[in-house]
């Protein structure tokens, strides 16, 4: 009964390329979230005629190491009144949780980790629990301004979740699929940024909401709540939840260049551009969103509460709603509901 | 023969109910949250096991995501105090343990029939036997937009009651309270704004 081939074949080594893909995934993704912080400091610099780093490395290129082994060789303290199991689960949480999104995220047709059905409501649903590493962080800190920071964030990530839900209604009606592939493969002949330009730019505002960067980075408000729900962190758990936030903003991008920039679709189908394998144009469309982000928190002053409260529900949420009733009435009216 | 989905049905399942007992133990209600979020992933994990993987992604967006975010908001802020709920535990442990034992024994009713009688089984799987060859998705919804239509309406509506009720209770105009008015602030002239005053030297306005 007992058979070891068919167990090698049938359990182990699908388990060991998976693991191998996730390896080839994980470790450019994380080298990205290193070269993202120094693009930040580089962009930013620029736009505020400076120079930024230049010192370690050509260019500062190997900056990003430098700060990450300062970060691993400092201390890791955990504040004698916190409750220690939570307060090391919740940076663990937010990396863990960035990472795993990555697993549906299809890099070009067939180059997915698991291409499943409802690959769009994953990644939805993974976004919406980033709000545990940082509610789990405030309250066990057991201090007060992490605390505040953490039900801040709490507050505004639900919220504007509600806006990025009904965004990704109005792209999926248009598609008739929950799969990220079949998403992107419905934007051959256009972009669905074109028809859906206004969901695109709420989609772009909310996820800076969601990944808690400026204009809305609230819950860290460094002149008002010190550094928010992470400031009783140091070293390596401080170091997570950095990288978990930008990792976040890189999947936000990739969900970006997916609902509405045709993932790696090139922006015409002739020759210059078709040679272009389509991996190359997706990390383009991504380096674009990724600069977008950059670009806003160099330009934009930080919101105040209720203004960003009133611009979560009293704004996006009936636009967003009037926009999936006007998708499905203009798909229904022409006949162009998919799979009819 | 390892039968690698019976031993994941096993584990997710054990972590469930291990959790589920954790809940109502724990003496520690932040806990007692995390631990129903702990179930509420292994009771996704299960659905996924059973093909029904839009299931597990709306209980993950619906009752992580959501709901239970809000018990840990309200448990975080409460701050409950455990002789409390020690002393509530006692008082209510005899209601408590009457409707367990009449769940129990009706969940018991439940798998003694199906037991008995294969075909109530059959009548479970009953509505989705028309949509074989679809994605799980596509038939839910086939189901819900025609069959339950009506029904499924009616469970919106209830929600929208529910949401309407809880604004109704919460909400009340409080006299005093600076708030921005963006019609006010935008409709404002100068007119109305700026005064030009001519002020005599040595004297306030």
């Amino acid at each position: 009964m007992f058979n070891i081939d068919n167990l090698w074949h049938e359990a182990l080594l699908p388990t060991l390329h998976t693991m191998g893909l996730i390896f080839l995934i994980i470790i450019p993704l994380l080298l990205a979230v290193a070269y993202l912080t120094y693009a930040e400091r580089k962009v930013i610099a620029a736009m505020q005629l400076r120079i930024g780093p230049n010192v370690v490395g050509w260019f500062g290129l190997l900056q990003p190491f430098a700060d990450g082994l300062k970060l691993l060789h400092k201390e890791t303290i955990i504040p004698t009144r916190s409750n220690p199991i939570i307060f090391i689960i919740a940076p663990l949480v937010t990396f863990g949780l960035s990472l795993s999104a990555w697993a549906v995220i299809p890099f070009e047709p067939g180059l997915a980790i698991s291409n499943i059905n409802v690959g769009v409501l994953y990644l939805f649903a993974i976004s919406s629990l980033g709000v545990y590493g940082i509610i789990i962080a405030g309250w066990a800190s057991n201090s007060k301004y992490a605390f505040l920071g953490a039900l801040r964030s709490a507050a505004q990530m639900v919220s504007y979740e509600v806006s990025i839900g009904l965004v990704i209604i109005a792209v999926i009606l248009c598609v008739g699929s929950l799969n990220l592939t079949d998403i992107v493969e419905a934007q051959k002949s256009i972009w669905f940024i074109i028809p859906h330009l206004p969901m695109a730019v709420i989609f772009m505002i909310s996820g800076l909401a969601e990944t808690n960067r400026l204009p809305f980075d609230l819950p860290e408000a460094e002149a008002e709540l010190v550094s928010g729900y992470n400031v009783e962190y140091s070293s390596m758990t401080f170091a997570l939840f950095f990288l978990g936030e930008y990792a976040n903003m890189i999947l936000m991008s990739a969900m970006g260049s997916i609902l509405f920039l045709g993932g790696w679709l090139p922006p015409f189908h002739i020759a210059p551009f078709t040679w272009v394998p389509g991996i190359v144009w997706f990390a383009l469309k991504i380096s674009f969103l990724l600069f977008i982000f950059l670009w806003v928190r160099a330009t934009f002053p930080r919101y105040r509460y209720d203004q960003l409260m009133r611009l979560g529900w009293k704004v996006f949420l009936p636009f967003s709603l009037i926009w999936v009733v006007l998708t499905a009435s203009v798909l229904i009216t022409f006949n162009l509901l998919p799979g009819s | 023969m390892i039968n690698v989905a019976a031993l994941t049905f096993y584990i997710l399942s054990g972590v469930l109910l291990t959790s589920a007992v954790m809940v109502v133990t724990s003496r520690n209600t932040v806990y007692a949250v995390l631990f129903l979020i702990l179930a509420f992933f292994n009771a996704s994990g299960l659905f996924v096991l059973a093909h029904a993987e839009f299931l597990a992604m709306i209980l993950v967006v619906v009752y992580v995501g959501a709901v239970a975010v809000l018990f840990l908001f309200v448990v975080m802020m409460l701050n409950v105090e455990l002789g409390s709920l020690r002393e509530s535990m006692r008082r209510y442990s005899l209601i408590g343990g009457l409707v367990g034992g009449i769940l129990g024994i009706e969940l018991m009713g439940v798998v003694i029939a199906w037991n008995t009688s294969p075909e109530a089984l059959d009548l479970t799987s009953a509505p989705l036997v028309n949509y074989n060859g679809m994605s799980n998705t596509q038939s839910l919804g086939n189901l819900l937009y025609t069959h339950y239509a009506l029904i499924f309406q009616g469970a919106g509506l209830i929600l929208l009651i529910a949401m309407i009720g809880a604004i109704v209770l919460t909400l009340r105009t409080r006299e005093g309270v600076k708030k921005q008015k963006l019609g006010d602030q935008i409709g404002r002239q100068a007119k109305e704004s700026v005064r030009l005053i001519d002020i005599p030297s040595g004297s306030g306005i």
